[in-house]
């Protein structure tokens, strides 16, 4: 034991000179911007290059297309009245697919609203996504709210509507995990936005503080609906302000398949090895409105969306595929063709189904039913019989 | 005029008449909000009153307390009132507390605006009807107009009151309610609700998108002979005793119908009120519909709103007494 009293090191002492060596180093990476593949598919990082098969490669393409095709039909589903509403995903592919494939079938994760690649990646049918936005009878969230999706079946857990209230879940998940002995990583994913709310201050606080397995994946996609990023926050990057809780902050490129794969995969070993949380910034852009309510032509004009599109994640993935052999761009657009009308068949059959029974809401309240709401659920009952005797046609 | 419109040129006037009014919220600024309320007002009173703020519902309530006691006027939009939960510490323990912590030295005369309550498909994150919350909170008003004309007499009279209030917009009536809306200083004061019908036999009072479900099953009730008047309360907190009483006087007989759920909502309180004060005034029970103590479903939301059938149901049930 120290003599007299010890003070922890900030009070009154500078930072010591090993923690701002690490902390300049930390500083580069939360500053800078890694990726692997150009705009044309071009390698231009060997070492951050994840070396997969060309199977491997070939189903992280798939796994795109997959998630470009429904995303596509959803929001056609919307457009005829069939879906409540979509938050499209087109554009952001690659994060959501590279971050799911990057993780292990028991590792958890908690998404937000706008990530159907990582959902496809971790096993979810197209069929369960139908289901889920068409409220069919086997919708397994049981037609609790729109956009979001989720089943224990894959440790995906279904996103909170109000952004970023998943984060301090993925690390209180996290730390339970360490407490228990389990080996897993949680992996949340949020947008540009919700780095201003508390649940983000509150979440990197509490995983640097526990030092818990978790990595947050931010899907900077430059806007919060119609508020570019640049009026989110006056920090450089969204990266840095995980320095600042003594995590790690990675920015990189969010439409290359590669780099995220590469650079997630590092950080969930990292964090299943003992090693901590990790942020990471994938630089990206939404390509469509924020959702089937919006409409971007208030705040974004169509050059810029233009602009973007030569950054697109599977057009670049494309080209690198070309190059390397994998598959040629005609056979990359019979995958597309192929998915296309499987899932038209699905849908289909999907439409087809009966609807969620009318006293769903009534059910996972509660464990069990108390006297309150089984009362009420008379109430609901005889709703019916009294529109009979009135002759209502009851709106459901 | 619709409501959009008539909330939109009450926040136009009340800046145009004091500059200490400002606007601040997610969208509101370009984008216009997401339900356009607050669209063109950048173009004329500029960035520094028309605010697009980081999305943080807890920094835009918890700035606009401090805006106020310095001596602003904020009008602070929460995108959806669903959202609002993030910034409940700073509305219970500062926007409504700032006065009496103060000893009334510094006052939080500011609005916290947003649209409300169900019947779009939003699902339980777009749904909502918090009134109940609010209402449990000393300090605060709540309102919730359903009418264009209303919803501007209102706002005006929020943004002119030198206590927060908490106004609540009934999303769904937006735009499907049409009606002439006077020009100009158009005021409708806190605390007075409006007779929407006259009726001798049974006192309809609710608010909000439920007027005009009362209105259908009151039809369907007058078909059977029986008379209903309907009271929109407008502002809930606090409600208007009088307008209730004197029509009680009447009847004799009450029914209430909200959209918040049912358990410790409105309704219990004015049944409570009532049955504590005039039990003399009531021949048989007081009958609430409400929305039902489930999370607000995606699915079948109509079966677990008040509907047209639970109305008349209730009608019916306290015209046998």
């Amino acid at each position: 034991m120290e003599k007299g009293v010890t003070f922890h090191r900030f009070p009154f002492a500078p930072a010591p000179r090993d923690v701002r060596e690490e902390y300049q180093r930390l500083l580069d990476e939360a500053l800078g911007f890694k990726r692997v593949l150009d705009e044309d598919g071009e390698v231009v990082d060997e070492q951050l290059h994840p070396k997969l098969s060309p199977d491997e490669l070939l189903e992280l393409y798939t796994l795109m297309v997959r998630a470009r095709v429904i995303d596509a039909w959803l929001l056609r589903l919307q457009r005829m009245g069939k879906v409540a509403l979509h938050a499209p995903n087109k554009g952001q592919e690659a994060t959501a697919v590279g971050v799911a494939k990057a993780m292990k079938p028991e590792d958890w994760l908690f998404p937000s609203y706008r990530e159907l690649g990582a959902y496809i990646a971790r096993g979810m049918s197209e069929e369960e996504i139908l289901d889920r936005a068409l409220n069919t009878k086997d919708d397994p969230l049981k037609g609790s709210d729109f956009a979001i999706y989720g089943n224990r079946k894959y440790n995906i857990v279904p996103a909170p509507v109000p952004v970023g209230n998943q984060i301090p879940h993925a690390v209180g998940a996290a730390m339970a995990a360490k407490i228990l002995g389990d080996k897993i990583v949680t992996v949340t994913f949020f947008g540009d936005g919700s780095t201003s709310r508390g649940d983000f201050h509150a979440g990197l606080n509490f995983a640097g503080v526990f030092k818990s397995p978790v990595v947050f994946v931010i899907q900077n996609n430059q806007y919060a609906i119609s508020v570019p990023v640049t009026r989110q926050t006056a920090a450089p990057t969204l990266a840095v302000k995980a320095l600042a809780y003594g995590v790690p902050g990675k920015r990189i490129d969010g439409n290359d398949i590669l780099v995220v794969y590469s650079v997630a995969k590092e950080a969930v070993e990292r964090a299943r090895n003992g090693g901590g949380p990790t942020l990471i910034e994938t630089v990206t852009y939404r390509m469509g409105p924020h959702t089937t309510a919006d409409d971007p032509s208030r705040y974004r004009n169509e050059e810029e969306v233009k602009a973007f599109e030569r950054l697109d994640p599977l057009r670049r993935f494309k080209l690198y595929l070309d190059k390397q052999g994998v598959l040629t761009l005609r056979e990359a657009e019979e995958i597309e063709k192929a998915w296309d009308s499987k899932v038209e068949e699905i849908i289909r059959r999907v439409l087809e189904k009966p609807g969620l029974p009318r006293d769903v809401f009534f059910h996972n309240v509660y464990s069990r039913m108390p006297w309150h709401l089984e009362e009420e659920y008379k109430e609901f009952e005889e709703q019916f019989e009294v529109a009979e005797e009135l002759g209502l046609q009851l709106e459901e | 005029m619709n409501m959009v419109q008539a909330l939109n040129q009450a926040l136009r006037e009340e800046m145009r008449r004091d500059e200490r009014v400002v606007v601040l919220g997610e969208d509101v600024g370009r984008r216009g909000g997401v339900f356009l309320v607050t669209e063109g007002l950048i173009d004329e009173f500029g960035p520094d009153r028309v605010i697009d703020t980081p999305l943080t519902e807890m920094g835009i309530v918890g700035v606009a307390v401090g805006m106020a006691m310095y001596g602003l006027r904020p009008v602070a939009e929460i995108q959806f009132i669903d959202f609002v939960y993030e910034a409940f510490d700073q509305i219970v323990n500062n926007v409504a507390w700032v006065r009496f912590r103060s000893a009334g030295m510094y006052k939080t005369p500011m609005v916290i605006r947003g649209p409300c309550c169900g019947g779009i498909r939003g699902g339980m994150h777009h749904s909502q009807s918090p009134e109940t919350y609010f209402m449990h909170t000393p300090g605060l008003y709540v309102v919730m107009p359903s009418t264009p004309k209303d919803a501007k007499g209102l706002l005006k009279a929020s943004i002119r009151s030198d206590d927060p209030v908490i106004f609540l917009e009934p999303k769904v009536i937006y735009r499907r309610i049409r009606e002439e809306v006077p020009e100009g200083d158009y005021i409708v004061p806190l605390g007075k609700g409006r007779l929407v019908k006259e009726g001798s036999d049974v006192t309809l009072v609710t608010w909000g998108a439920m007027v005009y479900q009362a209105l259908e099953a009151a039809k369907h009730a007058e078909k059977r002979g029986w008379s209903i008047e309907i009271i929109d309360l407008r502002t809930l907190l606090p409600w208007d005793k009088d307008l209730v009483l004197e029509s009680l006087e009447k009847t004799n007989r009450l029914v209430i119908v909200h959209e918040a759920r049912r358990t410790l909502g409105p309704a219990a309180e004015i049944s409570a009120y009532v049955s504590e004060n005039h039990i003399d005034m009531l021949r048989g029970p007081v009958m609430r519909v409400a929305s039902y103590d489930t999370p607000f479903p995606l699915a079948h939301e109509k079966l677990y709103m008040p509907n047209v059938a639970r109305i008349y149901r209730a009608i019916r049930e306290v015209m046998q007494w």
